[in-house]
């Protein structure tokens, strides 16, 4: 009974075409039924009682209310806002009060309720104020997109995209052909055909804002032949403009955005991406009248024109409608009762979707209300087996393989329904529409894309959700990795300490030191019998020299055990030149002092004036030998500091900016040494928090790794910048003393220790009484107090300047 | 009051259903029907007639025992058109337990036993004939000479098989030229090689049923991807052949217009549920059902070769379509195989 108006196509005159145009695949040729809508003009929608607009009209994320129950709101004015890049605000319709933010029932497939904002219309249709941009030539693009976002413009032919996601270019990209879609190619709709017959220079107006915007090398009207009116004035409102003009063959789907896009310009949408990508845009007429109506007169979308058909309707044709009036609504208005309708369509009979309930409002994208008989529409006949009889891969305009795809979308193999390029199908149902076993194939399919779809949400979830997982492994590895390696570290430098110098045999040092000090006690022990004994004064002076010389020995051995100690093999050819500078200089100072000693116990004897003199020299020229033995001990313990950083040769700062960038230094590192503490703690916070959160597989594990992955770089970054500046007070201070910290820190020690000990020297030497011994003593342990202090102050003073405390 | 709620799309192509689909193939099978009446007598018709009701009660059979709506699948005319395509292969002489044998089979085995009509991946006219040419093959050959009818008494009594059909018998074209190829002398003595395009009288029946199957394809039942496949396939490959030894080997013309050549292109092979799908894949599938034919003609041991020919495809099919994939819409290449 559908074939009630022949599929017979309007001759469109002697109509050429501007250009070739070309032709796409399949394509099938249903009775037209258009000219039921098409006897009257486009009439306006009386103002129902109630406006319902759902808050995602559009494809996209859906909107965020911005009034409330009880709000007034103007006609015009913005009451949800878009929520994320491929969103879109709603505006009031006319101006009311908002009844109610809630569930109402949408046109959905499974008859699902979905939150809408619900107007009652107060009837004065007051409007918000309105901004035009009368000037547009003058705009910047990106205001003029903006504008047309703000206007909450979807595409008008039916699938409802963001229309200004499309007008935002990337840079440097060239639109090679615009594409005005006025095909409208699905049987019983005539929304686009009224609305060029009666608007085309709105229309006009629109592709002309878009030409500005996009600066296409060419732009294309795609209309189909079976509308000669519409042809005729669309012509004449595009006489003169840049813009062709095109009549295609009447074929459905024609009107398919891609299908469209081949017929006019030969070229394939590629699969899985958009027409952009081969230079092209695509616009409806409906969207461009809207983009239109944004710029030049500041309106947002709150109307469309929709078409009112099928056997229901007594007064069937296309109106003006506000966004949201109810379908009820306008089946009342053009008398179609509830008793007459079979199955009421929001859509075209191709793709359009039967609706449960007329309560259902009119949105962004309805392009037609078919309200059809039982008998105009019937109930599908059952379901025939399949003989794969190939009448649908004939029609596919896809060029797939229906037959097939029934097979595996039906067994759920989706994986050969994928090979077989499942989502290529544009679900236009003309497969459905010839199949001799009345299969409704695009059912099938759309369940299989269905079905694929969550599976790849699933794949993406648990990859996401292993990553995860080994992320975290790897983190809890490494930092277990870290722990080792430190340990180990800290455990090499304990054991390297402990077998230090080991080109210097310490032992054998120690030994000749001990023989040494013995040597020299055996000495004094002879020299002190002499004297008390009163040998003759030749012999208690050769006695004397004896003794002094093996105390030098004595001396020097011990010297040499420290400087083992401390420095270690390297000390021993590295600063090899200076340590035996320093040497001879030490055993010439010696030698200088003794000779003093000996001339002053000479000149005591003799009981001459100057003894005292002489022996304050005497002790002038000790300090001078001890001093030199000091540096001497230190040039050896420096020597391989010296040797690693003289090569780098850097210029000697003066002392003055050297302190000054200590200072800064100093500043510096304790700003990020605090910065470090707190980043640490907050990343072991982080840490924590996220373990528990992986511990009970909360949501949000995305955000609080990546929380825990920015603090550990950032205290990890801390840590590096503290090291850097560590690393370089310890270069500087090598640079200024010749010694790192810790050979500071060592000598100071060691210095320490020596004077505790002399001390005790002392008071065993006060004990027994041994007077002349005493002498010797304190000034040993006076030098060496002297060495002590040197060495503390020198290592003090390295830690101040560079502002470093031990961590 | 409640609305149809269904998915898109809302509405179908009228006066299109499998029925109809099949009741375009029995129309095209009238000119090959007459011819084969006129030629050999009321043989074939009786067969046919026989071979209806066998096929739809053997159907109705297996339907109720497997719980399906009778009625509803009986309607499809699917058997009706295996009884009528295996009737027509058939001889004239057949007994009526010879046809009885060979439809059963070919419904209750060859398409009820896998699911029934669609899931049957051999063409079940073709499994019921190759099970009788094996096991019957006396009965299975014996043709009529052309116009040495037997009346339509005679006819019935061969139906009943209360008269022998040897008096009527005689040997068909594609049996002389495969008796006597290589000898010249005795094939050109052969009067029934000697038809106006081929084989006496079996020119006409392939003409025949060349005019139903281009009705076929001008009615968009069958697309000409498989019927042009397989004359091309069989006129292909014995070209070169006849070129290289003429004697030995028949023209390309005695192939096309000899034996089932046109029966089998345009109604045997084209059988859409046992054949490869795609539009390539088809074209593939019939040139080698062509070649396929010309080999057991000219090697095998058998005159003709057609339901081997067909049922040695229908085993390729699914992998011909495997390969055959055509390039879906914003794709640069077809998917091929396992390639993706």
């Amino acid at each position: 009974m559908n074939a009630r108006i022949p599929a017979t196509t309007v001759p469109v005159g002697q109509y050429q075409n501007p250009r070739p145009i070309h032709d796409f695949r399949g394509g099938i040729h249903p009775p037209q039924n258009k000219d039921q809508s098409t006897g009257r003009p486009i009439r306006r929608a009386p103002l129902p009682e109630q406006l319902v607009l759902p808050l995602n009209m559009h494809l996209g994320a859906p909107a965020k209310a911005l009034v409330s129950a009880g709000d007034r709101v103007l006609k015009g004015q913005k009451i949800a806002e878009g929520n994320g890049a491929v969103s879109l605000p709603i505006h009031a319709p006319t101006s009311g009060t908002v009844m109610a933010v809630g569930e109402r029932p949408i046109q959905h497939p499974s008859g699902l309720h979905a939150p809408c904002i619900v107007i009652a219309p107060d009837g004065e249709e007051t409007w918000t104020e309105l901004h035009p941009l009368t000037h547009w030539r003058e705009c910047a693009p990106s205001m003029l997109v903006a504008r047309i976002r703000e206007a909450g413009i979807a595409g008008m032919g039916g699938a409802g995209f963001p229309a200004a996601v499309k007008l935002n270019l990337r840079d440097g990209q060239q639109i090679e052909e615009l594409v005005i879609n006025a095909v409208e190619c699905e049987p019983y709709i005539t929304a686009d055909d009224m609305l060029m017959r009666e608007r085309a220079e709105q229309i006009i107006a629109g592709i002309e804002k878009l030409q500005f915007l996009l600066q296409p090398k060419a732009t294309l009207v795609g209309i189909e032949d079976n509308k000669p009116e519409a042809i005729k004035a669309m012509c004449a409102a595009a006489e003169g403009k840049s813009m062709d003009i095109l009549v295609v063959p009447t074929k459905y789907p024609s009107g398919g955005e891609k299908q469209l896009i081949e017929l006019l310009t030969g070229k394939e949408v590629p699969s899985g991406g958009i027409p952009a990508q081969v230079g092209v845009v695509c616009h409806n007429i409906g969207t461009a009248v809207a983009i239109h109506r944004a710029i030049e007169f500041g309106e947002p979308l709150i109307s469309r024109i929709t078409t009112l058909t099928g056997d229901a309707f007594t007064e069937p044709g296309n109106v003006e409608v506000l966004l949201g009036t109810p379908v009820q609504s306008l089946l009342d208005y053009a008398g179609a009762t509830a008793e007459r309708i079979g199955r009421l369509i929001m859509g075209g009979p191709m793709m359009g979707f039967a609706i449960h309930t007329p309560s259902v409002p009119i949105v962004k994208t309805t392009n037609c209300i078919i309200a059809a008989s039982a008998a105009e529409l019937p109930a599908p006949p059952p379901e025939q087996p399949c003989i794969r009889c190939g009448s649908c891969a004939e029609v596919c305009p896809a060029n797939l393989l229906p037959q097939q795809l029934y097979w595996y979308s039906k067994t759920e193999d989706l994986e050969r329904a994928q090979q077989y390029n499942l989502m290529d199908c544009i679900e236009c149902g003309a497969c459905a529409y010839v199949c001799p076993s009345n299969i409704p194939l695009v059912q099938y399919y759309r369940h299989a894309k269905g079905e694929v779809r969550q599976q790849v949400a699933e794949q993406q979830k648990a990859d996401k959700a292993r990553e995860r997982f080994e992320a975290r492994k790897a983190r809890l590895e490494k930092e277990a990795a870290e722990k080792e390696a430190r340990r180990k570290a800290r455990l090499e430098a304990s054991k390297q300490k402990k077998s230090a110098a080991p080109g210097v045999d310490l032992a054998a040092l120690k030994k000749a030191s001990l023989d040494a000090s013995s040597a020299y006690k055996a000495a004094v022990k002879a020299l002190k019998a002499a004297e008390t004994e009163g040998a003759d004064p030749d012999t208690v002076a050769q006695l004397r020299t004896d003794a002094d010389n093996l105390k030098a020995k004595a001396d020097g051995a011990k010297a040499a055990v420290r400087d083992a100690k401390a420095g270690g093999a390297s000390v021993a050819d590295t600063g090899a030149d200076k340590v035996a500078e320093l040497k001879k200089a030490v055993g010439e100072a010696s030698s200088a002092y003794k000779a003093a000693v000996k001339d002053a116990k000479a000149a005591e004897e003799a009981g001459a004036e100057n003894a005292s003199e002489l022996r304050s020299h005497a002790d002038t020229l000790k300090a001078k030998a001890d001093e030199l033995k000091a540096q001497l001990r230190d040039a050896k313990a420096s020597a391989p500091a010296t040797a690693a950083t003289a090569p780098a040769s850097k210029p000697e700062k003066s002392a003055e900016q050297a302190s000054s960038e200590a200072a800064d230094r100093a500043k510096k590192m304790k700003a990020l040494k605090t910065a470090f503490n707190m980043a640490n703690k907050q990343w072991k916070e982080a840490s924590a928090s996220l373990e528990r959160a992986e511990r009970d597989g909360a949501d949000d594990i995305d955000t609080l790794k990546k929380t825990v992955d920015k603090l550990r770089f950032k205290a990890d970054k801390a840590k590096e910048a503290l090291n850097v500046l560590v690393e370089e007070a310890k270069k500087n201070i090598e640079a200024a003393s010749g010694s790192d910290l810790k050979t500071l820190k060592l000598e100071a020690g060691r210095a320490e220790a020596a004077v505790r000990a002399k001390e005790k020297e002392l008071e065993d030497a006060k004990r027994s009484g041994d007077q002349e011994n005493i002498d010797v003593i304190y000034r040993e342990r006076d030098a060496l107090r002297r060495e002590a202090t040197m060495a503390a102050s020198s290592l003090q003073s390295a830690i101040d300047e560079q502002g470093l405390k031990e961590d | 009051m409640a609305f149809i709620t269904v998915t898109s799309p809302h509405t179908t192509q009228t006066g299109n259903h499998t029925g109809a689909f099949m009741r375009q193939v029995l129309y095209a099978t009238v000119p090959g029907l007459a011819v084969l009446t006129w030629l050999f007598g009321f043989g074939t018709l009786i067969n046919l007639l026989w071979a209806i009701p066998v096929a739809l009660a053997s159907e109705a059979l297996v339907l109720k025992a497997r719980g399906r709506d009778v009625r509803f699948f009986l309607a499809d005319y699917s058997a009706v058109v295996t009884a009528v395509l295996l009737a027509l292969a058939i001889p004239p002489t057949a007994p009526w337990w010879l046809t009885l044998v060979g439809v059963s089979f070919s419904i209750v085995v060859a398409k009820q036993i896998y699911g029934g009509l669609g899931m049957n991946p051999f063409n079940p006219a073709m499994v019921g004939y190759v099970l009788l040419l094996i096991s019957f093959p006396v009965e299975m050959t014996r043709w009529i000479a052309p116009h040495e009818a037997p009346s339509l008494m005679e006819s019935v009594q061969l139906f009943l098989g209360s008269t022998s059909a040897d008096a009527f018998t005689g040997a068909t074209p594609l049996d002389t030229f495969r008796t006597w190829a290589g000898d010249a002398e005795k094939l050109a003595s052969q009067a029934i090689l000697n038809g106006k395009l081929a084989g006496q009288g079996w020119d006409w029946v392939n003409l025949a049923f060349l005019v139903g199957g281009l009705y076929l394809v001008w009615r968009k039942i069958i697309t000409w991807h498989i019927p042009v496949g397989v004359l091309a396939g069989l006129a292909l490959t014995a070209t070169p052949f006849w070129l290289y030894d003429p004697v030995r080997y028949g023209t390309p013309v005695f192939h096309l217009f000899s034996g089932a050549a046109m029966l089998g292109a345009f109604f045997i092979a084209t059988d859409p549920v046992s054949a490869a799908t795609s539009r390539l894949g088809r074209l593939i599938y019939g040139f080698l059902i062509g070649v396929l034919v010309w080999v057991i003609r000219s090697h095998g041991g058998y005159p003709d070769a057609m339901a081997f020919a067909v049922l040695l495809m229908n085993l390729s099919a699914p992998m011909i379509d495997y390969y055959t994939q055509p390039r879906t819409y914003g794709h640069k290449a077809a998917h091929r195989g396992a390639s993706r």
